[in-house]
């Protein structure tokens, strides 16, 4: 019945989202006039309701483990703790396309239900767009992958699911990202909706603002989650390996960190604006890009993806169909919008247009890099690219726009003169050559790695420099904001090189009671012993690390072997401290020492720093967060303040109008 | 009599036999260097980089220097032994690429079937060039106009 009742859901979503962008269409057409056009918000707002209804139904059936249900019964087991029962809904192809249109539709409920400073006719053409894109991966779910679907006789047991996803990270990193992914979704739609209806003006950029800051905010906290998921399960240290997995989410990331500062471009200074509209359709484009690669199973293999080209060949189509329709809508009207104001190179606009390129040229070596591999093994020609090629392709571009973000926030709108920043440039230039000279002095280490340590410290205090001579009770909330995310950008780029420059790494086969050095620390194996969990059994190490001579710390890394489906994992066990983390993972039986005890693998890392990748990340979130809360609050106050300026002048209108007199001419 | 002393032996020592074959095939390692570090640290180090730069060809998305997988573990002990016989990393690498093909290096090289990776960024530079001289030289020159 669940089951039942979901499936009707969703059919119902799709039939509203076709009422939602016919309606909205005819609002285009007529306005507020059109009879029809009232059915537009309502539709949306149900549709929420029912889709995301639809997702709790199957939550439902995965956390009672209903066997009759096919999905259930390939990825879940009976014996996983109800967290991993949850959180497996969407560890899977068809539950994660459903959390996926569930989110797409909220946010479309969430824009009709919320926003009502746009123009109507916009606020139309705005939600047949949602409506359109809605349609389309609604087929897509119920065509090719409906996860309600029944099995003619239940299953005895189930699948199970894949060990790496039976962690926290599951409940957290999918969630947050697919609503970043999504919540772009409202930035497309609202960027075409303005497109059709000649609207891209600042009042549209201060609607469009939040909601591309919001899915910003979503997609970052969702990638910084990723990385440490990735980090502490996999077993060896490493926190980005360029994947095309994670290259997926980055790309949309990169696409709307230019499209948020785009906007406020707009929004301040009426200038950008076919700019901010390509952004806009890129950034969703990124983010269904991403759901081609990683749910068309074309990553696994092209030819995989050949022999059973449905899903992949549906996503690619729709792909296809929403690009090149904002494209020919842009090439129809690109025409009629003026670029809009003008500036002069030094000036904020300035460096925000130069950041933008540099962020869109990242996103392309991104891009390239991703989709090369993929291009030649189709036709049987199989390439790797790894970080050797994305971390110094990126970095022509990176560090550039690292330069630039240092100055730019210090810059005034439409024209300034360097000469009036003479002292913060030189303070950010010469910590940055200072540290460059220190640490070559010190040690022999990449070009990268350390570049990255010398601007990160010079773009932190050049993140401060904007606050300098204010009264910080007086700063506003989004400046806070802004500081606090490039702040956090420096703290995440520290982070970043400082673990690629100074990690140290101890691989040995040790006996119980033998000890290994590393980076400071000193590590032992004090015993080993069998342990169980609900469905897996492992060997766990007691290990005690003690740091130049101090107080041990005990630690318990372990070797899981889940027994359904069977596979082993290495569950590391972390020291955190202020300046690094130490990771220690413990491997197979290795042999016997010389009087015949047996040795187990110990792999231990010392990472300095490494935390402040994630702290960063947290930080620009938390930027994210408090520009969105500073800006909404202004907008508000305004709109309440300039409502009861009309207010008052109708009063005094009506006060002085006694006599009848000819209307204004507009 | 001695047959059977000898089918006896045969019998007791057989499964030792067997059992330590077993017993070395689990507790000692095929490939020694797999999961233990070269003693010279600038070895280590040469071939820690090499190796986070060689795909794990059994695994998704992994350098051999991030799996569990044997095979991995193999690959990891013969560049190590390589590195320790006197051999450079790049000869390493171009020993590996030609036994497992382009697929085992993440660091792609030039080539007939590569060189859009490299003529790509290039031309994606002359384009970023390009679109900053519009959007920013000229502005200025634009903005004197009109002053």
């Amino acid at each position: 019945m669940i089951a039942e009742l979901g499936l009707a859901a969703l059919w119902l979503s799709t039939a509203l989202a076709a009422l939602q962008m016919i309606s909205g269409a005819m609002g285009i057409r007529d306005g507020a006039a059109s009879p029809f056009a009232i059915y537009a918000r309502p539709a949306a707002v149900v549709q929420a309701f029912l889709a995301v209804l639809s997702f709790f139904l199957l939550l439902y059936a995965f956390a009672v483990t209903d066997l009759s249900i096919k999905l259930v019964a390939t990825n879940s087991h009976s014996a996983k703790p109800l967290i991993y029962k949850l959180t497996g809904t969407w560890g899977n192809h068809e539950g994660s396309m459903l959390l996926w249109v569930a989110v797409l539709a909220l946010s479309g409920g969430l824009l009709a239900g919320l926003e009502h400073r746009l123009k109507e006719k916009t606020m139309s053409a705005t939600l047949a767009v949602q409506g359109f894109v809605a349609i389309g991966f609604y087929s897509f779910l119920l065509l090719s992958s409906n996860p309600f679907e029944r099995l003619p006789v239940p299953a005895i047991e189930g699948g199970g699911l894949n060990p790496l996803l039976q962690d926290i990270g599951l409940a957290i990193h999918p969630p947050t990202l697919y609503i970043g992914y999504v919540g772009l979704s409202v930035a497309f739609s609202l960027a075409m909706g303005a497109l059709i209806t000649r609207q891209v003006t600042p009042d549209f950029a201060k609607v469009l603002r939040p909601w591309v800051l919001g899915a910003w905010v979503f997609l970052t906290f969702g990638i910084t989650a990723g990385s440490y998921w990735a980090y502490y399960e996999l077993g060896w240290g490493g926190w980005w390996f360029w994947d095309p997995v994670e290259n997926a989410s980055l790309m949309p990331w990169l696409a709307a960190t230019a499209l948020l500062h785009s906007v406020s471009v707009l929004a301040a200074r009426d200038a950008l604006r076919t700019w901010t509209i390509m952004l806009g359709v890129l950034a969703f484009s990124m983010s269904m890009l991403g759901t081609f690669l990683v749910r068309s199973g074309v990553l696994t293999s092209v030819h995989s993806f050949a022999v059973d080209p449905e899903r992949g060949s549906f996503i690619l189509a729709l792909l296809g169909l929403y690009i090149g329709g904002a494209l020919v809508i842009f090439a129809l009207r690109a025409g009629s919008i003026s670029e809009g104001k003008r500036f002069s190179m030094t000036s904020r606009e300035g460096a925000l247009v130069f950041n933008n390129v540099m962020l869109s040229a990242i996103l392309a070596i991104v891009l390239l890099g991703t989709l090369y591999p993929l291009l030649t093994e189709a036709f049987d020609v199989r390439v790797s690219v790894g970080p050797p090629y994305f971390n110094p392709a990126g970095a022509i571009f990176a560090i550039p726009m690292f330069v630039v973000m240092a100055i730019g926030p210090l810059l005034r709108w439409k024209d300034d003169k360097p000469a009036r920043i003479q002292f913060e440039l030189a303070l950010v230039a010469s910590i940055v050559i200072a540290i460059i000279a220190l640490v070559a002095i010190f040690g022999d280490y990449n070009v990268l790695p350390v570049l990255g340590l010398a601007l990160a410290v010079g773009l932190g205090v050049a993140a401060l420099l904007p606050l300098r001579g204010r009264s910080l009770r007086r700063v506003p909330v989004a400046t806070w904001g802004m500081v606090c995310a490039h702040f956090g950008i420096a703290v995440a780029l520290f982070g970043m090189a400082s673990e690629s420059a100074f990690t140290t790494e101890r691989l040995a086969a040790v006996a119980p009671g033998d000890a290994e050095e590393v980076g400071g620390w000193t590590v032992q194996l004090e015993s080993i012993a069998p342990v169980a969990g609900p469905n897996w059994t492992a060997i766990e190490a007691r290990v005690l690390a003690s740091r130049g001579g101090g107080e041990p710390t005990i630690l318990a890394p372990q070797s899981r072997n889940f027994w359904s489906p069977p596979q082993p994992t290495s569950e590391s066990a972390l020291i955190t401290r202020w300046d690094g983390q130490l990771y220690v993972v413990i491997g197979d039986q290795a042999g016997t020492d010389e009087s015949g005890n047996p040795r187990w693998q110990l792999r231990v890392w010392w990472k300095p720093f490494v935390t402040f990748i994630w702290y960063g990340g947290l930080l620009v979130a938390f930027g994210g967060i408090l520009s969105i809360f500073g800006r909404v609050r202004v907008d508000l106050k305004r709109r309440n303040a300039a409502a009861r300026g009309d207010v008052r002048r109708e009063e005094l209108d009506a006060l002085n109008d006694s006599g009848p007199l000819p209307e204004p001419a507009e | 009599m001695m047959r059977l002393l000898f089918a006896l032996l045969a019998l007791f020592i057989g499964p030792t036999l067997t059992m330590q074959q077993t017993f070395a095939q689990q507790a000692m390692p095929p490939a020694p260097y797999a999961y233990v570090q070269l003693e010279d640290p600038a070895l280590e180090a040469e071939a820690a980089e090499l190796m986070g730069t060689l795909r794990c060809l059994k695994c998704q998305s992994q350098s051999i220097n991030d799996s569990d997988a044997p095979m991995a573990g193999d690959m990891r002990h013969q560049v190590r032994t390589r590195i320790l016989a006197g051999e450079s990393p790049e000869q390493i690498r171009s020993w590996l690429v030609e036994r497992y093909g382009d697929y085992v290096s993440y660091e792609p090289e030039v080539s007939s079937t590569t060189w859009p990776l490299f003529a790509i960024p290039l031309l994606l530079l002359a384009v970023v060039g390009l679109v900053l001289m519009r959007r920013l030289g000229k502005r200025r020159s634009d903005a004197e106009e009109v002053n």
